[in-house]
């Protein structure tokens, strides 16, 4: 695409400047005058019956405003995506997150105290805190009313005959990988403001993912609270991290509500990181069993994967991961036949959520891992097979997604000559390649019936524009690609587009910053309003020029014909002439887009996406048998990207999404014991700081998506989507012992060398 | 607990306070004289986003009381620019992308000047050390240590 003024430039982002000087308000630096302060009380036990709740104390308290129990709402108001979870609970708690109290008081220290004075006494129940456990027969139900610890979401996907494949198969391989729990870790913790008017509207501070939908929870939540036909208004403050922790609404939220309608002040809970740690929703473990084949000339014949997940006490996101999973296994490599079913289970553990890459990353893990198995069973390099049965442009899945661009095997490709691969695989010496790829959805992913962002543009009388987009930035940068968007189209200046995204109350509709959609979905809407509200321009203009509309053009800020240079007016000129003008108007358009991708039909098929995101991260490893370390000498991340819009933001992603994943792969773990979580706190959750960093190249493949705006695909999630399987895969090249659960550990790979020594003694 | 009365030197500016003596300066600064700009991420030392430098060093103010201060220069987040004039910090952070939701971006930040104030050229290495108590989720600390590595080099310039 040529004479692009301001896409694909290296564009610092436009919200930094606050950042950097400490003026950016997160919801933590929020205050109201009249704010009181909430805490909440959760339960002593992972499964226990609440036998006795007395807050007399705590009422009595001086500076304690309100307490709320489970009384103060009906006994049927669930939240959740399955409606399973009360926000205050009673009767029986199912996890060690269980809300049972909450307190408002005049500051954050006395509510801590007042939550010191309540009395609960608790009938201790025998838990079960292991997915198999909880499936076994007679085993004790977490929700009675369910039937069975087993959730009603029945995850499969069919596509061929994967029993005659198996026959016809040269080559197959079985076996079993699992990984952890593992956290978002947002530096900004979690948090709210509530705040009612006197008519009982709901203005809600908030640093949510999903302003839309969170809008939709709490007016539902207002209406079982006798509140019908309110108003709300969520307003967002700068977020501190996402990483799909903020997907959802969660039962501190309500608590809020309910601590402001009963004080009448506006109340503000704000996370401790303790609270951060162990009352948030984190990525699920799992356990994937796998087995897939191919032929003799190692084409891919089947794959077939049975999954458990681990869902917690109550369903969140977490619970429809596995949708995201299919994408992996039926579409990464063009494979005919397939069965996949994963089967979700309720335990008294923390409940799960979506974290970045939406299931994908637990997927990859087993798929990537086991290809390398195929490829050493079939005796193919790693990296022919992966260039053998990748996709391309063109193809209709199994799952019948469609293929638009795909730029697989420029990723392959980049890697193996970035890290030298043919030189360096299976030389030994302790120091290993291996590679893994990905897919993602790039172009959007309908999960919901709608997959839209709206956007509104509006001009003012000195040919600046402001752009009120549906869309959320939780520090990917959205705002500074849609500013970047809409100047390019409009033939002005960045500095001249401000951009609103943060208030219910002006901004569209949207449905949130999940699957890598933001760039695309909101870009594409963003583009549409911007080229509508062009044409308005060029009409104004058309008038006052005397010229054909299609013959005039936009640059720097300036209305010209492309016929004559000389016929050219300011775009403020022409519309303050607009506004002076008797019988006058504004300029202002509107832009709804939702991609034509598809819902899954019952068979769990259909094209999710408009189109899918591709890529290959490549690692060189040195392993030291004595100590068990890992060292990565040399990390590769390509990712196909339709088109970079911005380089300098772009590559921001990839290096976070790695770094999270190279976290994933060998160190981050969430430790619960018994329905506990021993290591909630940041010197013992080991996450990467600075000196963990490898060297790590971001490779950017442009593939130009032809529906893409100005071709580009998302990118939010897949930089971590690859890495652990790519980290294992070398580690076994270099020291011969593959480990199948995450993360690995010193600790695990000694006890492998020492195992395999043994077994070749 | 009786209050006491302290005074304390912030970004130049002389503040009375009046306060109890167990609180530390991060709730001074965030709650008594809304300095926001300084963030509690994890209150017990272990992420440095709460970091403000004394006498130009960088310290955790979730870990200090603000009576333990008293006689020292402090600086935030907020005094680091010169009036409209950004810090070279600063403005190499904004330059390289360093910062995604930008919560860890001021500890980050007055961590990295302080390392350049007093070894105006540090190898990579060794602003990886410096930087490495300061915790980030989103950036993987390429584009920060790009930051600071373009600044190391304008010093041995």
């Amino acid at each position: 695409m040529d004479g692009l003024q301001i896409i694909g430039k290296r564009i610092p982002k436009r919200d930094a400047p606050q950042k950097v000087t400490g003026s950016a308000v997160y919801i933590q630096d929020l205050k109201i005058p009249g704010m009181l302060y909430g805490k909440i009380l959760y339960s002593k036990y992972p499964h226990a019956r609440i036998l006795k709740l007395d807050t007399s104390k705590a009422e009595k308290l001086p500076g304690v405003r309100a307490v709320v129990t489970a009384t103060d709402i009906p006994a049927t108001f669930r939240i959740g995506v399955m409606k399973d979870n009360p926000p205050l609970k009673t009767g029986k708690v199912l996890s060690t997150r269980d809300e049972i109290v909450a307190i408002a008081a005049t500051t954050p220290e006395i509510a801590e105290e007042a939550l010191s004075l309540i009395d609960v006494e608790y009938e201790e129940l025998p838990g079960i805190f292991d997915p198999l456990e909880a499936m076994k027969e007679g085993a004790p139900l977490i929700h009675e009313e369910m039937k069975s610890n087993v959730l009603k979401m029945p995850w499969k996907l069919v596509c061929g005959d994967v029993e005659a494949a198996k026959k016809e198969s040269a080559f197959i391989v079985e076996d079993t990988f699992s990984t952890p729990w593992v956290t978002h870790c947002c530096l900004g913790t979690s948090g709210c403001i509530a705040q009612f008017d006197t008519n009982n509207n709901l203005t809600m501070y908030s640093n949510t993912q999903i302003p839309s939908l969170a809008q939709n929870d709490y007016i539902d939540a207002l209406a079982a609270f006798g509140l019908k036909n309110k108003r709300v208004r969520i307003v967002q403050s700068v977020i501190g991290g996402g990483f799909g922790s903020k997907l959802d609404t969660y039962a501190y939220e309500y608590i809020a509500i309910l601590l402001a309608r009963k004080t009448r002040k506006p109340v503000k809970i704000i996370f401790s990181r303790e609270e951060e740690f162990f009352a948030t929703s984190p990525r699920q473990c799992t356990i994937t069993k796998i087995s897939h084949g191919c032929d003799k000339e190692g084409k891919l014949t089947f794959r077939e994967i049975d999954m458990i997940l681990d869902n917690g006490a109550y369903t969140s996101w977490g619970a429809t991961t596995p949708s995201v999973m299919m994408m992996p296994i039926s579409s990464l490599y063009k494979v005919p036949n397939i069965k996949y079913v994963a089967k979700c289970v309720y335990t008294n553990n923390t409940y799960s959520q979506a974290m970045r890459g939406y299931g994908n990353p637990q997927a990859t893990f087993a798929i990537e891992s086991s290809l390398d198995q195929l490829a050493e069973k079939a005796g193919i390099d790693p990296y022919e097979l992966r260039l053998k049965n990748a996709n391309e442009p063109g193809e209709i899945t199994p799952q019948h997604f469609k293929i638009t661009s795909c730029g697989m095997k420029e990723c392959i490709d980049e890697v193996v000559k970035r890290l030298n691969w043919k030189e360096k695989k299976g030389k030994g010496g302790n120091r290993g390649v291996g590679m893994a790829s990905l897919i993602h959805v790039g172009g959007g992913a309908r999960v919901y019936k709608s997959d839209g962002c709206g956007t509104i543009i509006k001009m003012d009388d000195f040919g600046k524009v402001d752009v009120f987009t549906g869309s959320t930035d939780i520090g990917q940068g959205s705002e500074t690609i849609i500013a970047q968007i809409v100047a390019e189209v409009l033939g002005i200046s960045i500095d001249d587009v401000n951009v609103v995204n943060n208030d219910t109350d002006v901004c569209p509709w949207d449905v949130g910053a999940h699957a890598s959609r933001t760039t695309f979905v909101a870009g594409n809407s963003a583009l549409g309003a911007a080229k509508k509200i062009k044409a308005q321009i060029l009409e104004v203009a058309a008038k006052l020029l005397e010229e054909d509309p299609a013959s005039l053009d936009i640059k720097n800020g300036v209305v010209f014909s492309t016929k004559n240079n000389e016929k050219n007016t300011p775009l403020g000129k022409a519309l303050r002439k607009l506004h002076y003008t008797a019988g006058g108007k504004m300029l202002m358009a509107e832009y709804f887009y939702d991609p034509a991708n598809e819902n899954f039909d019952k068979e769990f098929k259909g094209n999710l996406s408009v189109s899918y995101a591709y890529g290959a991260h490549g690692v060189e490893v040195e392993v030291d048998k004595e100590t068990g370390q890992v060292k990565i000498l040399n990390y590769i991340a390509a990712h196909d990207v339709g088109k970079a819009i911005n380089p300098l933001l772009l590559e921001g992603q990839i290096y976070g999404g790695g770094l999270q994943g190279i976290g994933y792969a060998l160190g981050e773990k969430m430790i619960y014991e018994k329905g506990r979580l021993m290591n909630g706190n940041f010197l013992d959750y080991k996450m990467p700081t600075a000196k963990d960093v490898p060297p790590v190249q971001a490779v950017i493949i442009e593939s130009d998506e032809q529906d893409g705006p100005f071709g580009a695909k998302g990118i939010g999630e897949p930089g971590l989507v690859p890495t652990a399987p790519a980290i294992a895969n070398a580690i076994y090249d270099a020291v011969g012992v593959r480990i199948k659960d995450l993360p690995i550990t010193p600790e695990k790979i000694l006890k492998a060398l020492k195992e395999k020594e043994g077994s070749t003694k | 607990m009786k209050k006491i009365m302290l005074t304390l030197k912030i970004n130049g500016d002389k503040y009375e306070i009046i306060t109890y003596p167990n609180r530390t300066l991060l709730e001074i600064l965030r709650d008594d004289l809304l300095l926001t700009g300084t963030k509690e991420s994890c209150g017990e030392g272990a992420c440095g986003a709460c970091t403000v430098l004394l006498d130009g060093l960088p310290v955790r103010s979730c870990l200090l009381l603000a009576t333990e201060v008293k006689n020292k220069e402090i600086t935030t987040i907020e005094g680091l620019a010169k009036g409209e004039k950004l810090d070279p910090v600063q403005e190499s952070f904004i330059e390289h992308h360093a910062i995604q939701c930008g919560f860890c971006s001021p500890g980050m930040i007055l961590t990295a000047h302080s390392l350049l104030n007093h070894n105006p050229a540090p190898t990579e290495e060794e602003i990886r050390f410096a930087i490495s108590g300061n915790v980030c989720r989103c950036t993987g600390y390429a584009k920060i240590v790009e930051a600071v590595k373009a600044l190391s080099k304008r010093g041995r310039e």
